[in-house]
């Protein structure tokens, strides 16, 4: 089995994340801060190791301002529509995901207006297109840091520079990237960052969260969700400080603690080494795929540019064809069609019909990837046939 | 303990349990438990600590920049 799904979900996960899990189950298992005893205590301090586990990985100073939720929908949910108010303008990319584009198309329809900056064939976005769409009524950037689909990075730090010239927020979705690229919040200006535990920073599914920075007026922020935050128990009003105010409810801690050592191990590991080793998977795809005359390469040639995510198809083949005779031929596995990105497919010029996308982690190695290109290989020879 | 201590109160349980963390960091005695019954807060748990430590503990909360509610003597 050769599992090249990654970027929809990492698989396997470190060796630390199930032990951690089970602890919890365990030996924890307490609804956490709600109730004061040994128990209850433990529970929340898994909490917040977490969130200092997660701001010391993106460099927040204070771990109070990440609000933990299921995924990095849910983030970028809560930022969007917590922040945004009729008549305000927000700029995004076509390289988004549905993550980000449904939530604008839905406040599109509440009075705020969108602006959709169209990215290049390859995937890429210059950020002086991001510059010159900004209006007066302009508040907020939303940005992917790398498209699901080609594995394009955007530059966020320009754009970052460009937003805080403007005196306007910028909301990065991180999905893709957090874990195997360089996230500092200070140095790339990012005052809103989604991200979810289940990709690259190793954790399961059904965590996730926001980083809230300095420059988000809390006071204007709605969260998605009210309820019980085990604090100021007498009022009937949702609290207004982080981060009981945007997370209403029992959390997940079991996930939570889950996640704690997924980002544990890519603090011990190191981005740099996971991004690397991710790079020199890339490029081996690449240059082996190429060699293959019916197949197309969607995105950019050069892995520097990009995370670890190669979309191809092989012509006048379908990809849902291809994808299939993967899994069932050769037990590899990967993801076809549209990525929960239209727009992103019309950019690189594969609407509807999609790619066949293969994505990686840090625990692939190059015997998987040469046993993907031969595959591929071996469907493209028949499939001409 | 002494036997005199005081409690710290916050607004919230990740405030409580991080002011343990950093107090703990600084080498000082603190202990989280159930805000006593006699005082109301925010949040359902409070920083116990030495009575002795008082002035060091304010300042580390006031460099970490750790909002609190109020310090009793118990």
């Amino acid at each position: 089995m050769i599992y090249l799904d990654n970027a929809a979900t990492s698989f396997p996960k470190p060796e630390e994340v199930g032990p951690a899990m089970l602890h919890f189950l365990e030996n924890v298992g307490a609804n956490p801060g709600r109730s004061g005893h040994r128990l209850s205590i433990e529970a929340g301090r898994i909490l917040y190791e977490t969130r200092e586990s997660v701001a010391e990985l993106f460099n927040v100073k204070d771990p109070l301002r990440i609000v933990f939720g299921i995924n990095a929908t849910e983030a970028i949910n809560l930022a969007l529509k917590g922040l945004l108010r009729p008549g305000n303008r927000v700029i995004t990319s076509s390289m988004e995901h549905n993550s980000v584009m449904r939530p604008l198309r839905e406040l599109e329809k509440k009075e705020i207006d969108i602006t959709v900056v169209p990215c290049s064939s390859q995937g890429f976005l210059d950020p002086k297109d991001i510059e010159n769409s900004i209006d007066k009524n302009t508040v907020l950037i939303a940005l992917n840091h790398a498209s699901n689909v080609v594995g394009s990075l955007l530059p966020v730090s320009a754009v970052g520079e460009i937003a805080r010239k403007h005196n306007l927020l910028l909301m990065v979705d991180a999905a893709q990237t957090a874990g195997c690229c360089p996230i500092d919040v200070e140095e790339n200006m990012i005052d809103l960052l989604a991200f979810t535990g289940h990709k690259s920073l190793y954790g399961p599914q059904g965590t996730g969260g926001l980083v809230i920075g300095e420059r988000v007026d809390i006071e204007q922020l709605n969260p998605l969700k009210t309820g019980g935050t085990g604090s100021k128990s007498e009022h009937e009003y949702q609290p207004r400080f982080l981060p009981d105010l945007c997370e209403s409810g029992t959390p997940n801690t079991v996930g939570l603690a889950g996640l704690d050592a997924g980002v544990q191990f890519v603090i011990k590991q190191g981005i740099d080494k996971i991004r690397r080793h991710e790079i020199d998977l890339t490029r081996r795809l690449i240059e082996g795929l190429n060699q293959i005359p019916e197949v197309i390469i969607y995105g950019g040639s050069e892995p520097e540019n990009q995370i670890a995510v190669v979309s191809f198809n092989i012509r006048d083949t379908f990809p849902s064809e291809v994808g299939l005779q993967l899994d069932e031929g050769y037990g590899i596995m990967c993801r076809i069609g549209l990525h929960c990105a239209p727009a992103a497919h019309k950019t690189i010029g594969t609407f509807p019909i999609g790619t066949v996308r293969c994505s990686m982690s840090y625990f692939n190695t190059h015997s998987e990837i040469d046993q993907t290109i031969k595959a591929v290989a071996d469907i493209a020879k028949t499939s001409k046939s | 303990m002494d036997g005199n201590f005081s409690v710290v109160l916050f607004y919230s349980t990740s405030a409580a349990i991080r002011a343990e963390k950093l107090i703990q960091g600084a080498g000082l005695n603190v202990k989280l438990i159930p805000v006593p019954r006699n005082l109301s807060s925010d949040c359902g748990i409070c920083l116990r600590f030495d009575n002795n430590d008082i002035e060091e503990i304010r300042t580390i909360l006031k460099t970490q920049e750790i909002e609190y509610d109020s310090i009793h003597q118990m």
